[in-house]
């Protein structure tokens, strides 16, 4: 009776968050994240290019307004060193009311809010979208890759076909993986729009995936310390249901004997 | 303890007795560690401690939540957003409240379910169940508030379309909407009230959990056979029970240490599972979401609501009957809590005197299809409201009434039960063996 009540609740709540899933028409394509499933972690270094990409393109338009800047420093991020991340900061001004003038931003201000009225902030759009509803609209398959918010944003990074419409003075652009096909972003990255460093291959595939990998952390900064709770939780709660299991058999075997 | 022959609380140094002839409590908590509990429960019996264990983790982690969150609609959303990155444990905290509240009600509906399948309603329990009901409906009151909260646009839409559903009472409806919103629409002063009722609301709650233990620790429990405990000597009450701990105690620990193992692979793994994705968009008026879904919890509910439209034709008849004042809206309304009121009132419309479905051998087809119903409506209220789904919430919505208000009634005046066993003690032997004495001691 237990096992087919687990099984009919579970049934029940999967189809009713895959049923959520309805609606979205585009095409999201499955990249490979190194954070998908209950052991994946964030790559550093792909944070850190992912940043240098949100940093040198979208940021003219997107804004990170509940990113404190500082975290950038933290483990499990980008990790950045200290200077580094004061040296990031002061390059964006902010407006100090006490000396009425704007003044570069201290580690311990936000990232700034959207340039552009009409471009949403990215700080929570990996988990805002779903790319995933699978298998069968029951969503379970985000246990292990995760809800497709990063396949989303690079899906629509990747997705433009170059077909451009206007309607009503807006212009529009085809793309793959929007809901409805078209939209008004347009494309932002063509490919070897970024420089790296350590010369890393700067494509469009990889650098769409690169920035979509640091909106996952700005979405979901304690992601690491959450997977690692998770595991320890589970593996505690396991030993602890093994143990009850052994003290409740033994405490009722002298009442369920057989003759 | 329903008058179930045991051993009382004897106070036998100085100060328990000067405690004792003043405040009994160790005497309460004696009868309640203590009361007989008929050997023969099953694992279906295991959900009032996990239901009890939700009720502290939601008070616990709700209340340091509490210490962080800011009740404006201004701050709202980033006052989350700063529990979820700023607060030492704050994302923990905050993703085992959410997924807490679904365990909450995944444990509640499996509570339920067992107690129409085994006719715990049924006299002497049918306060506990009224009670139960009362709980159940708090606790949807408190999720539906709590959802609010974090100020995303699902919270904002879902509080518009909720208290919009208050709005189709006729004549007073309007100022009832005004009422729980504080307000033409859903504004500040609503997210005010709305935070203020979801703290103080579980605290109801446990005030009801109490009487519902009171309630049924007067009865004595139900158990799989619905055969009651035999009360004529304290010999023979213990062939058929066994105290509550440690026996009970350790069986129900054991359940919810595994269903907490689910638990936190959810909340490590995938906390946002049952959350809607549009909830991590801040709150716009201006901006209303394409599919407005409420919580997995709600849907069995929403679907009823939706599935009177006024194409139906007892719609349109009940809107010519009452000259128009029952609308297609309103008689949706009357239906969502119309779902919950049958189910309230079940203890009345059954008419069986056999109280198990395991001695009912139409029931339990009926009593099946229920179940199978209640997981369909969860679905279609997911759905879109069109075809075909609008057609099979009206079957679903339509069966829901119909094994309350024909099926229950009907069922106790045609069906020949099975044969029931005499004693607890026999149903115990017959799955367990044991020897009926030495079981006893």
């Amino acid at each position: 009776m237990f096992k087919k009540l687990a099984i009919s609740t579970v049934a029940a709540i999967t189809l009713a968050t895959g049923a959520f899933a309805a609606g979205g028409e585009g095409h999201i394509e499955d990249f490979d994240f190194s954070f998908e499933g209950p052991f994946g972690t964030f790559d550093q270094n792909q944070l850190q290019r992912g940043l240098q990409v949100y940093t040198e393109v979208c940021s003219a338009c997107h804004g990170l307004k509940f990113v404190p800047i500082r975290t950038l420093a933290d483990e499990g991020g980008p990790h950045l060193p200290e200077d580094q991340v004061r040296a990031y900061s002061a390059q964006f001004d902010i407006y100090d009311a006490a000396l009425d003038e704007d003044v570069p931003r201290k580690p311990s201000d936000f990232f700034p809010e959207s340039a552009l009225e009409n471009a949403p902030d990215l700080s929570l759009m990996a988990k805002a979208r779903a790319g995933f509803h699978g298998p069968y609209g029951l969503g379970i398959n985000q246990f292990v890759k995760g809800i497709g918010g990063t396949e989303y944003i690079a899906s629509i990074l990747t997705g433009y076909t170059g077909e451009e419409k206007e309607q009503a003075g807006v212009t529009f652009y085809e793309n793959t993986a929007f809901p409805g096909g078209w939209i008004a972003m347009a494309p932002p990255l063509y490919g070897e729009d970024v420089e790296f460093a350590d010369g890393h291959n700067n494509d469009l595939h990889h650098i769409a995936a690169d920035v979509s990998a640091f909106l996952m952390w700005t979405a979901e900064p304690k992601m690491m310390a959450r997977k690692q709770a998770g595991v320890v939780g589970v593996l505690l709660l396991t030993l602890l249901s093994v143990l009850l299991y052994m003290t409740n058999k033994k405490l009722w075997a002298p009442h369920k004997k057989k003759h | 303890m329903g008058g179930i022959p045991h051993d009382h609380y004897e106070p036998k140094t100085k100060g328990e007795k000067w405690l004792h002839s003043r405040l009994p409590i160790v005497g309460l908590m004696y009868a309640t560690l203590t009361a007989p509990t008929p050997k023969n429960l099953n694992w279906m019996w295991i959900w009032g401690i996990v239901l009890t264990f939700c009720l502290v983790l939601q008070i616990v982690t709700g209340i340091v939540l509490a210490m962080h969150y800011t009740p404006h609609v201004d701050n709202a959303f980033a006052s989350v957003e700063h529990i979820m990155r700023d607060v030492n444990g704050g994302y923990m905290l905050r993703y085992m409240h959410a997924n807490g509240a679904s365990l909450f009600f995944v444990a509640v509906y499996a509570h339920i379910f067992r107690s129409l399948y085994y006719g715990s309603y049924k006299a002497p329990r049918e306060v506990t169940w009224i009670i139960g009901m009362l709980i159940y409906l708090l606790m949807m009151a408190t999720a539906f508030m709590g959802y609010v909260l974090p100020w995303g646009q699902m919270s904002f839409w879902g509080a518009t379309v909720i208290t919009g559903l208050f709005g189709a009472i006729p004549f007073i409806g309007e100022s009832i909407q005004t009422l729980l919103l504080g307000g033409p629409a859903v504004d500040n002063a609503t997210l005010n009230r709305f935070f203020s009722l979801h703290y103080l609301l579980p605290f109801v709650i446990a005030g009801l959990v109490i009487l519902h233990i009171w309630a049924f620790h007067t009865t004595g429990n139900n158990n799989p056979t619905g055969v009651e405990v035999r009360r004529g000597s304290k010999e023979e009450a213990e062939k058929d029970t066994l105290p509550f701990w440690p026996y009970f105690v350790i069986k129900d620990l054991f359940a919810l240490a595994v269903i907490l193992v689910i638990f936190f692979a959810v909340v490590g793994f995938m906390p946002n599972y049952l959350g809607h994705p549009d909830n991590y968009i801040e709150a716009n008026a201006l901006s209303t979401p394409a599919h407005i879904v409420p919580e997995w919890y709600f849907l069995p509910f929403y679907a009823i609501l939706r599935a009177f439209t006024s194409e139906v034709w007892v719609v349109q008849i009940a809107s010519f009957v009452t000259g128009g004042i029952v609308d297609a809206k309103f008689f949706g309304v009357l239906a969502m809590f119309g779902a919950i009121a049958v189910m309230a009132l079940v203890p009345w419309l059954d008419t069986s005197s056999v109280r198990s479905g395991r001695f009912r051998p139409m029931f339990k087809w009926w009593f099946a299809l229920l179940v199978i119903d209640f997981l369909a409506l969860i679905w279609l209220g997911a759905m879109p409201a069109e075809e075909p789904y609008a057609s099979f919430s009206l079957i679903a919505s339509a069966y829901w009434f119909a094994y309350f208000l024909v099926i229950l009634p009907l069922l106790g005046v045609i069906e020949k039960p099975d044969a029931q066993p005499a004693t607890i003690e026999e149903d115990f032997a017959a799955h367990y063996g044991g020897d009926a004495d030495k079981s006893a001691g």
